[in-house]
């Protein structure tokens, strides 16, 4: 196999931890709250769905207590912003702190585990083709992801619910004044985050390599959160950079597959090198930034 | 019955004492349930993290060991917090520290002499500054946010640390253990408290305190950090540069955090190896919150956290706790506080009186 036909068919799969996380902090963003601790749910979803995966409970289950456990989590973050209107950006480190240490301390029993992964379902023709064939030939959860990418897009370009969404993150005063519930709708959002970190860390750990170790999620969160700003709050962006970023995150395995002379390191420290580049590539276009930022983000809401 | 949260017109002294009397108390409480719920004695957990690290003068010393870098991160982090310039890459910093001070004894193994440690000390500072200075030119001259910037720097510094120890840095009589040589004497920070592996960065974090405290308290480039982060638009109208801020915190933050990851290396180590990264950049985050970030506050916070992290070796061994559970504690402590802080600057009404 290719270095190419070895990235393309692997894709998909390496970006959806990426791209689920970030889809859930989009829709979090654009409701003006700025959630940090999306690592902190991420891992603690990974831990949740290992532990159910390997005690029995099967993928689906496994997924659906991650998300459980990612929503929990990210409520007690709600709580903190939006009730008792802490700093944002303290409470979302306090959650990603709290999170990490909690998948460490229930994950701590099962460590080095490994279980099974997810079949592929092949698209019948498609997946014959040379090259490209690897890309049509995945996991479940890669086809819903693909799913919920097209899914939210159209809730924020075509639904009541999405302009909700953006009218709260934009100008959450004038949203209360034609009687929009702003706290109770930027919880709801902040939940649905939680939600989708909670199963970006289950798949991680349970399809993509499906084993517990400590730190599994090695600075993928954070990665998702960059990958909002690189999208410019926009869902077609976000999956855009979460594929480069998933082919990016092949290039370890890629190295070692076709003997490059890097030393492993650099090609660990890709992703965030990347991330650090183009973050100020697309950041210093302040005059886009403006455009698409969300007005109230990371703001605190006092009536 | 409905509930209001009204604004105080000043900060109750009162409600913030209780505060953290009640943050504490939660923490504990919570803590207790979830180490009960994993099968762990809570009680003799409970004990072990907040009781024994004072029982004996060995571990309460190890407290004070541990609460030197702790504090001295601390420190320059608050600084910027409240400057609202968030620098959460104190890890990557104290990693550059460390490599920069230990390539002294790496390169000069044989060299002798006083000024040794004391310029570890300072290539330690500059290290950290240098990597805090990649943030400060990403924020102020790209416009990318400086959380991210320096939480992705933490993970590349890793990596390098990584890789010096398992090629150019190894030692090669160190039975392919992941560690440089180790460090000749003069390479060594002095003992503070003889019998004891006390060194004097306690007293390094003692002067960053002080120093600190008059910057913040008494002079006029900490009046214009607070009110840069305070109040951005009147700060820029009146003439105070955001981006004079974004470099002073972040250059602060970054030497802090250096000479910490150097006086890691020159104390306790003895050797540049991966354990110099075992979260004091994080954690720092938690000591300057926890510590109200007042230079004071954070003497107090600093302190606790490092009991509790003494706490933690000891509930390992007695209670069979994961050293993760002092990651949770601080995480609730941290969470608590939050929550806590509220009722310093907001009164709970209930009632009527909520509706106005």
């Amino acid at each position: 196999m290719s270095a190419i036909e070895f990235i393309l068919s692997g894709m998909l799969a390496a970006a959806m931890p990426f791209l689920l996380a970030a889809l859930g902090e989009l829709v979090v963003e654009r409701s003006g709250v700025l959630n940090l601790g999306v690592e902190g749910m991420m891992a603690f979803g990974a831990a949740i769905g290992f532990i159910s995966v390997y005690l029995g409970a099967g993928h689906f289950a496994g997924f659906v207590l991650a998300a459980l456990g990612g929503a929990a989590l990210s409520l007690v973050f709600a709580t903190l912003v939006l009730w008792l209107r802490a700093n944002q950006v303290a409470a979302g480190l306090a959650i990603g702190i709290l999170g990490l240490g909690l998948s460490a301390l229930i994950g701590k029993p099962y460590e080095s585990l490994t279980i099974t992964g997810l079949k592929e379902i092949s698209l019948p023709g498609l997946s014959s083709l040379p090259v490209i064939g690897g890309i049509f030939s995945q996991d479940i959860v890669v086809w819903l992801g693909l799913l919920a990418t097209v899914s939210i897009w159209w809730v924020f370009r075509a639904t009541r619910l999405g302009l909700l969404i953006r009218a709260v993150g934009e100008n959450p005063h004038a949203a209360l004044a034609i009687g929009t519930p702003v706290l109770v709708l930027r919880a709801c959002a902040i939940a649905f985050g939680g939600a989708m970190a909670g199963i970006a860390g289950a798949y991680a750990a349970t399809v993509y390599t499906p084993l517990w170790a400590d730190g599994i999620i090695a600075g993928r969160g954070w990665i998702a959160l960059a990958l909002v700003v690189f999208g410019t709050w926009m869902t077609g962006r976000v999956f855009f950079g979460a594929c480069l970023f998933g082919a990016l995150s092949l290039a370890e395995l890629t190295g070692q597959a076709v003997g490059w002379h890097l030393p492993s390191q650099l090609l660990a420290s890709l992703p965030y090198l990347v991330t650090i580049l183009i973050l100020g590539v697309i950041s210093s276009n302040r005059a886009r930034m403006k455009m698409n930022a969300v007005a109230s983000l990371g703001e605190t809401f006092e009536r | 019955m409905r509930a209001r949260l009204i604004r105080r017109e000043r900060a109750s002294a009162r409600a913030a004492l209780f505060g953290i009397l009640a943050t504490l108390a939660l923490s504990v409480v919570t803590s207790g349930v979830l180490f009960a719920a994993l099968g762990a004695p809570p009680l003799r957990a409970l004990h072990a993290l907040l009781i024994d690290p004072f029982l004996s003068w060995g571990s309460f010393s190890e407290v004070l060991l541990k609460m030197a870098p702790l504090l001295m991160i601390a420190q320059g982090l608050a600084i910027g917090f409240r400057a609202k310039v968030f620098n959460i890459g104190a890890e990557g910093q104290l990693i550059l520290g460390a490599i920069f001070a230990s390539a002294i004894p790496i390169w000069f193994p044989t060299a002798t002499g006083g000024w040794i440690w004391p310029l570890m000390m300072v290539l330690g500072a500059l290290g950290g500054m240098l990597w805090a200075a990649i943030p400060a030119y990403w924020r102020s001259h790209l416009n990318a946010s400086e959380i991210l910037v320096t939480l992705m720097l933490s993970l590349v510094a890793a990596q390098l640390l990584n890789y010096l120890l398992l090629g150019p840095w190894k030692d090669p009589a160190g039975f392919n253990f992941p560690q440089s040589v180790m460090f000749q004497w003069d390479a060594m920070l002095p003992t503070l408290l003889p019998g004891t592996r006390v060194n004097i960065s306690l007293l390094f974090a003692l002067a960053a305190t002080l120093a600190a405290w008059l910057y913040m308290q008494h002079s006029f480039g900490g009046y214009r950090l607070l009110v840069g982060g305070l109040a951005p638009r009147a700060a820029s109208y009146a003439g105070f540069s955001e981006n004079r801020a974004i470099w002073l915190s972040l250059l602060i933050g970054g030497a802090a955090a250096g000479l910490a990851g150097a006086a890691e290396v020159a104390g306790p180590l003895g050797q540049l190896q991966r354990s110099v990264s075992t979260g004091y950049g994080y954690s720092a985050i938690i000591v300057a919150y926890l510590g109200g970030l007042n230079p004071i506050g954070i003497l107090f916070s600093s302190f606790l956290l490092a009991a509790l992290f003494i706490g933690g070796d000891s509930a390992m061994v007695s209670a069979g706790l994961p050293v993760a559970a002092v990651r949770v504690v601080q995480g609730l402590l941290l969470v608590f506080y939050l929550g806590g802080v509220t009722f310093v600057r907001y009164r709970l009404v209930f009632g009527k009186g909520a509706e106005a």
